[in-house]
Parts: C-alpha cells; sequence; structure tokens
C-alpha cells in the first residue's frame, strides 16, 4: 500500500469552510476561523456576487492545503461545483456537505452520503445473497 | 497441452516441484489470511456505513439548531453582529488532531477536535457585550455542538474511503491468489508431474529394452560360441579322420607303393 497518503498525526489542524454568511459567522463564532499573516482566511463566504470560478480555485486550494483537516462546503455551493466535489476522492481533507439555513439539506445530492446508500442497498443484497 | 499459457515456464525437475509445491502452501496460507483481512474489514466497514448514516441524520437537526440559535443572536444583538466576527477572526481555537486507528493492519484516519486555549481570543468573548451577549454565548455553544457532530462525520467518513479503498484492494488480492495464482502453481505441479512420469516411462522402457538388447546379444554369444565350439571340434574331428581315410582309402586302392 505505498501509494496511500500518509496520514499526518498529531498536529493541530484547520476546519475549512465554504458557506453563505450566515453559516460561515456561526462557525467563526465557534472560533474556527484562521487568518494568516497576510490576511488569508481558511473560509470563503458565497453570496450571489461570488463567481463559480472563485468557488471553484478556492475548493481547489482548500483542499490540496497541507494544514487542513476537514473542508465544509454548504450543500448548494457544492452543488454549483458538483464536478470537482464529486471527483474528489481523497480521504484527507475531508469534504462535507452542510446544509445552510435557506437551502434544505437534500440526502440524496451527497456525494458521499449517495454512494453510501448505494453500497448499503448493494451490501444487503450481497448478505441476502450468502 | 492444457493450460499450457496458465503454468509457469519452469524445468521439470524434482527440486522444481517442491519449490513450486512450497510456493503453493504459501499462496494458499496467504490466501486464507488476505480473505480473514477482507472479512475482517468488511465488517468494520459495514459498521461504519451504519453510523455515517446516523450521523448524517442528526447532522441536520445539529444544524438547524444552531441557525436558529444564530438567528436568535443575530435578533439580539443587532445585525451587525456578524461584521463584528468577521473582523475578528484571528486564529482558530476550535483546531482538529488527527491521530491514526489500526483496524486489520488498515490505518484509519481518525479527528478529534479541541480548543486551542491559548488561541482562544478574549474579543470573540466580549463579542456582543452590548446586548445579547447570552444569546451570543449560546449561538457558539450551538455552533461548537455542530462542529463535534461534523468532525466526527468528517473521521467517519474517511474512515468510510480508506476501508472501501482497503477492501477493494484486499479482494482484489484475494481473487488474484485465487483464480490466477494458485492455478497456475498447481498447473505448474500437475505439468512436472506428469514430465516425471514420463522421463520415468521413458526411462522404464529405456531400461527394459536394454535389457531385451542384452539378453538377445547374450543368448547370441552362447549361441555363437556353442556353434563354434561345435565346428571345432567337428573340425578337429573331421578333416583328420577322412584325410587319413581318403589316404588310406586311396593309398590302398591306386599305389601301394607310395607310404604316406
Amino acid at each position: 500500500m505505498a501509494n496511500k497518503p500518509a496520514i499526518r498525526t498529531g498536529n493541530s489542524e484547520l476546519i475549512a469552510l465554504i458557506a453563505d454568511e450566515d453559516t460561515v459567522t456561526g462557525f467563526l463564532m465557534a472560533g474556527v476561523g484562521n487568518a494568516d499573516l497576510r490576511r488569508k482566511t481558511n473560509y470563503l463566504i458565497v453570496d450571489s456576487k461570488t463567481s463559480v470560478k472563485t468557488i471553484e480555485e478556492t475548493f481547489k486550494e482548500f483542499t490540496s492545503k497541507e494544514d487542513v483537516a476537514i473542508v465544509l462546503i454548504s450543500q448548494y455551493v457544492a452543488n454549483m461545483i458538483r464536478f470537482y466535489v464529486d471527483s474528489y476522492k481523497k480521504p484527507i481533507p475531508a469534504i462535507l456537505e452542510i446544509p445552510s439555513k435557506d437551502h434544505p439539506y437534500d440526502p440524496a445530492q451527497d456525494s458521499i452520503l449517495s454512494r453510501v446508500k448505494g453500497m448499503f442497498s448493494s451490501e444487503s443484497v450481497a448478505s441476502g445473497r450468502h | 497441452m492444457s493450460g499450457q499459457g496458465q503454468r509457469l515456464v519452469v524445468v521439470p525437475t524434482v527440486t522444481m516441484l517442491g519449490v513450486v509445491k512450497a510456493r503453493l502452501i504459501g499462496a494458499t496460507r496467504g490466501h486464507a489470511l488476505l480473505k480473514k483481512k477482507s472479512d475482517a474489514l468488511t465488517v468494520q466497514f459495514r459498521a461504519i456505513l451504519k453510523k455515517i448514516v446516523m450521523t448524517k441524520e442528526s447532522m441536520g437537526e445539529v444544524m438547524r439548531a444552531s441557525s436558529f440559535a444564530l438567528t436568535e443572536a443575530k435578533y439580539a444583538a443587532g445585525d451587525n453582529i456578524r461584521h463584528v466576527v468577521l473582523e475578528s477572526v484571528k486564529t482558530a481555537s476550535v483546531r482538529v488532531r488527527s491521530r491514526q486507528e489500526n483496524i486489520a493492519g488498515v490505518k484509519l484516519p481518525k479527528f478529534e477536535h479541541y480548543t486551542d486555549s491559548s488561541a482562544a481570543d478574549s474579543r470573540a468573548d466580549l463579542t456582543g457585550l452590548a446586548r445579547g451577549g447570552q444569546q451570543v454565548q449560546a449561538c457558539r455553544g450551538a455552533y461548537v455542538k455542530a462542529i463535534e457532530v461534523l468532525v466526527e462525520l468528517a473521521s467517519l467518513q474517511t474512515s468510510f474511503l480508506t476501508l472501501d479503498e482497503a477492501i477493494k484492494t484486499t479482494n482484489r488480492r484475494v481473487n488474484a491468489l485465487e483464480n490466477v495464482v494458485k492455478p497456475r502453481l498447481e498447473n505448474t505441479i500437475t505439468y512436472i508431474k506428469g514430465e516425471l512420469d514420463e522421463l520415468e516411462r521413458e526411462d522404464f522402457f529405456r531400461l527394459k529394452k536394454i535389457q531385451g538388447y542384452k539378453k538377445r546379444e547374450i543368448e547370441r554369444k552362447e549361441l555363437e560360441a556353442r556353434l563354434a565350439a561345435e565346428i571345432s571340434s567337428n573340425r578337429f574331428a573331421m578333416p583328420l579322420g577322412s584325410a587319413g581315410r581318403n589316404i588310406l582309402v586311396a593309398g590302398g586302392e591306386k599305389d601301394e607303393d607310395v607310404i604316406f
């Protein structure tokens, strides 16, 4: 299993965030926000003026960053860049789709959950056959 | 020969047979071990699947509660609280620590969140000091709870992906051993055995043949020797006698003056 990415342990890592303003505010209040020396933040506020390209680039940046362990992304934002989210296969950082206030959560659209559900049915079918 | 492509290219010797047999034993043992590993991983995998579904469903509720708390805070502290919050971002106080968990030789990442007390700025505590402070604190608490759930979900999800990958690799190995390596070794063993049998039969046949040749040779020699013996005894007996007789006869009949 040489091609597995090494799992970093022990060090402290950040939670990155791509969401609408309210969600970001809430999580910042809890204290996940981080700004480095150049005032580069680990979150992106998506509003009506944010272009899909910006979201794409931020998503790529967060997923390639060394110190990010989890990327939280609002589901409606994830839907805008669904292709990138679905084609992302690495275990770390983990991508989590979260519901936002204005957009109710739809489990069917979640890339992981749909895989889980698919596997569940196939697993139960497979176990039924045994 | 059947299964020509499905065997190793080896010289059919007894030594090689031993080597291939040892390899077959190794392959069988490896197959059993990998199968066990795959089973263990699958058990773990199913447990994680169930947990993921449960946590995902609970996540919706937690997020709703935290959104509601935020709305309350906004109502109590005024809408401009978000600017205060966005401006006071410095270093993260809630961070994630990752460690490994070993399940049947597969390293699974596990996240756990912790609060870095040194980075927890006092400014955040003062947010909403003028009004709505209690709501703001409640909102903070709600979001910290949400982060707890999300971090757990994240580690479940990473474990899910890693395990999925590991199970696929293990199953591929199990199948490769079962369907490719083992038949090939078995075919090689049968091939070597067949070839050795063939050699043995050939040898046996050759020995028999040689024995036959030798037997015939000996018989021939014996016969020859007997013949030779007979002939020589005849020669010693006959020519002397006949010549003597002839001479005697001739002498007796033709010329009495001839002495010999």
